[in-house]
């Protein structure tokens, strides 16, 4: 079993695993528990692209299952020495590894990969396409605090269109009955993203988009993927970042989140990162509760 | 010499209109009232028999990359496709752009091609798009057009002075519509899919305003002005609108530009890789009524070959380009015969007469003394494309494994059967 993206994930089956991570969350307080589920298996966490949390997360995730995590980061492989992506990972599934995690810059590698390889791929963000452990843990750290998705007003408010954070949580949330507004810059939110699932709303205006929310997801602006100039720092931070003002318009007890890593000042001011409403270091949290789910699901 | 009787075919020829049961006479080469008593016969009943096939436009990669096509393959390719006539794109390395080079793709062709193999110029020295290339001996050494296929003229006035010097030389120039600084990075059209999948788009603007400047610069300058594998329904109007107003413009289109969308690139599967990218349904379907009402000339492959481990990779990484040569008579019989779109004969035309006039060609003509190239397929045959089973040295094509409904059954060049179903 694979786990590439969200779109293509039966409604039961993220249940499932939202459900089984709630079984791997610490209590507050309480030590971290060791489990054994993976005794003897091995994970390669092969990561093209720099990542630190996600990464780490990964591989304490299956440490506390018991199996074995190998990270490997593109610049230190045989990348760089010309091989391609097929013969890099045809080498390491020779050494036969129960499960790749993997993480690369261009969109459908890991797909593209699972057509040419008979080892279970977990899809740690592929380009612009999709996250959908990110996703995952995201789902749970909204229902730690709300009962459902269902009816659930969520901004998500950024640089959507180099996002496969929002993608991965549009298709998630919108399987689960969530109203979704889309927020940016025209240039950063193609019109196209209206037709990606049922329940999307598009605006360009960032008070419109958190009026009445329940969450907010702020996304980061990915500099590195964008090859035009973009808006000016302050300009962007004017129109399109979040600060304590706005969160007067959302619900009452609206939340708000982050994928990270977070630029303060650029798409969310300090007061709100560090505000009660950030749930940004719970959704880190859990990230490891759901990659423990996740792995226990493709390998189990 | 080569004499040949194909007897029983139903004869289909665009150029006179006929369409009737008759045989089809050659001697020496060439059409004639009779074959010679003993003369070989081949059964054509049942099949349709028409004027040679010419596709205007392929990559066949020699010189300089013959492990993905040679001349020699893609001939071979084209005649198991039914084609008699192909012409070659200058985006070789070196580029066609100087008489050298092209005198070099015609004595090649002379020795190992066994259909016609016509050369197309580049359009400027190396497709740099800045200093304009030996058009003027290039054409006496044999090259029927100018293009920078792969590559627009991104310099207006460069385009302009190529479509001045082009008209006193009576070429076509012929233009890759893509405006680069719109497409910079894409892999794929630019929609809803491409939002989907998280790949770069390529707009259908970058296609229009590119079709857009070329009319108008074909208009100024007189020239005869033909647009390569157009896909977007804006394109299809203007192109129309310029027809409407007596230019010479012409513009072709591909197979897979009316069979296929945009939607099937959800595998992330580089055999859907190509420029133009496929389209949303929307052009798809302007495409198909551009064949159909006239705004289209011909139909033309743009036979792309790559190698296996080229199109093996990330797919933002892969080229771009599809094989097309063997693929082209069944698609077109199933997008556009069998459903009703257009006629037969209509088929035949886009194949023969239309890239013929666009061209200047004397071909796609079965009148008593023309040169014997006869393409014959059957409307009806069903048939499996198995790729690895290619003519072409080249395996990109999205059409593996496909059952087709009709497909060329034998391809005669110069009066001789150079290539039949097994």
């Amino acid at each position: 079993m694979n786990l590439l993206g969200i779109e293509h994930l039966d409604r039961s089956e993220i249940e499932t695993i939202l459900e089984r991570s709630k079984h791997f969350q610490p209590l507050a307080g309480q030590s971290f528990q060791q489990f054994e589920t993976l005794r003897g298996k091995m994970i390669v966490n092969l990561f093209f692209e720099a990542s630190t949390r996600t990464r780490t997360s990964f591989e304490i995730a299956a440490r506390r299952l018991g199996a074995e995590a190998l990270s490997i980061t593109a610049s230190g492989s045989s990348v760089s020495k010309g091989e391609s992506l097929v013969d890099t990972l045809n080498t390491l599934g020779a050494m036969r590894p129960q499960a790749i995690v993997m993480r690369h810059a261009a969109s459908g590698a890991p797909h593209f990969l699972s057509r040419h390889l008979p080892i279970p791929i977990i899809n740690a963000g592929d380009g612009t396409h999709e996250h959908p452990t990110q996703a995952l843990l995201d789902a749970r750290t909204i229902l730690d605090q709300r009962p459902t998705l269902e009816g659930l007003r969520v901004a998500i408010i950024g640089d959507i269109a180099h996002s496969r954070v929002a993608r991965s949580n549009i298709h998630l949330l919108s399987k689960f009955g969530s109203d979704i507004v889309l927020c940016g810059p025209a240039s950063l939110l193609p019109r196209e993203l209206k037709a990606l699932a049922p329940g999307v709303t598009l605006t360009n205006n960032i008070r419109e988009a958190i009026q009445d929310a329940d969450v907010i997801m702020m996304l980061r602006v990915q500099l590195e993927r964008q090859h035009e100039v973009p808006m000016s720092a302050g300009e962007y931070f004017q129109f399109y970042g979040l600060r304590l003002e706005h969160l007067a318009l959302a619900k009452p007890h609206a939340i708000v989140m982050h994928p990270g890593p977070i630029n303060r000042g650029r798409e969310l001011s300090s007061e709100v990162a560090d505000s009660q409403r950030s749930v940004i270091l719970n959704q880190v949290e859990n990230g490891i509760a759901v990659r423990m789910a996740v792995l226990e699901r493709v390998l189990g | 010499m080569s004499s040949l009787l194909i007897r029983n075919g139903r004869v289909l020829d665009a150029s006179t209109g006929f369409d009737g049961v008759r045989d089809i006479a050659i001697t020496d080469g060439k059409f004639a009232q009779s074959a010679p008593n003993g003369s070989p016969e081949f059964n054509a009943r049942g099949m349709i028999v028409a004027p040679g096939f010419i596709d205007m436009h392929v990559h066949l990669r020699e010189p300089g990359m013959e492990h993905a096509e040679t001349i020699e393959s893609g001939a071979r390719a084209a005649a198991a496709g039914g084609f008699t006539t192909i012409c070659c794109m200058p985006n070789t390395s070196p580029v066609n752009d100087s008489a050298t080079v092209t005198s070099y793709i015609v004595s090649r062709a002379q020795q190992n091609a066994i259909v016609h193999v016509l050369p197309i110029g580049a359009i400027t020295k190396g497709l740099a798009g800045e200093e304009l290339a030996a058009i003027a001996s290039m054409k006496k050494a044999g090259i029927v057009a100018i293009s920078d296929d792969g590559r627009p003229v991104m310099n207006s006035r460069v385009m302009r002075r190529a479509m001045e010097f082009a008209r006193s030389l009576d070429l076509p120039v012929i233009d890759h519509c893509e405006d680069l600084n719109l497409s910079a990075g894409g892999d794929m059209h630019e929609g809803v899919m491409s939002t989907r999948l998280g790949l770069r788009g390529i707009p259908s603007s970058s296609e229009d305003v590119m079709v857009a400047r070329d009319i108008i610069l074909a208009e100024t300058t007189g020239a005869r002005y033909h647009v390569a594998h157009i896909s977007t329904r804006h394109a299809v109007s203007m192109v129309a609108f310029a027809k409407a107003r007596g230019l010479r413009v012409t513009a072709e289109t591909t197979p897979h530009h009316f069979v296929l969308h945009d939607k099937e690139l959800h595998r992330y599967d580089s055999n859907y890789k190509m420029k133009p990218p496929l389209r949303c349904e929307i052009d798809v379907d302007a495409v198909i009524e551009g064949v159909v009402s006239g705004a289209i000339d011909a139909i033309a492959t743009d036979h792309a070959p790559h190698a296996g481990n080229d199109k093996m990779q990330e797919f933002e990484r892969c080229p771009f380009g599809i094989t097309g040569l063997e693929t082209a008579i069944g698609l077109s019989l199933e997008a556009l015969v069998h459903t009703g779109r257009i006629s037969l004969m209509r088929m035949v035309e886009l194949f023969t007469t239309g890239p013929a006039r666009v061209l200047s060609l004397a071909a796609g003509t079965l009148a008593e003394g023309a040169t014997a190239d006869v393409t014959i397929f059957d409307a009806e045959r069903s048939w499996t494309y198995d790729v690895s089973q290619s003519q072409s040295k080249s395996r990109n094509s999205p059409f593996d494994g496909k059952v087709f409904r009709g497909g060329p059954v034998a391809t005669v060049v110069n009066g001789r059967i150079v290539w039949s179903v097994c």
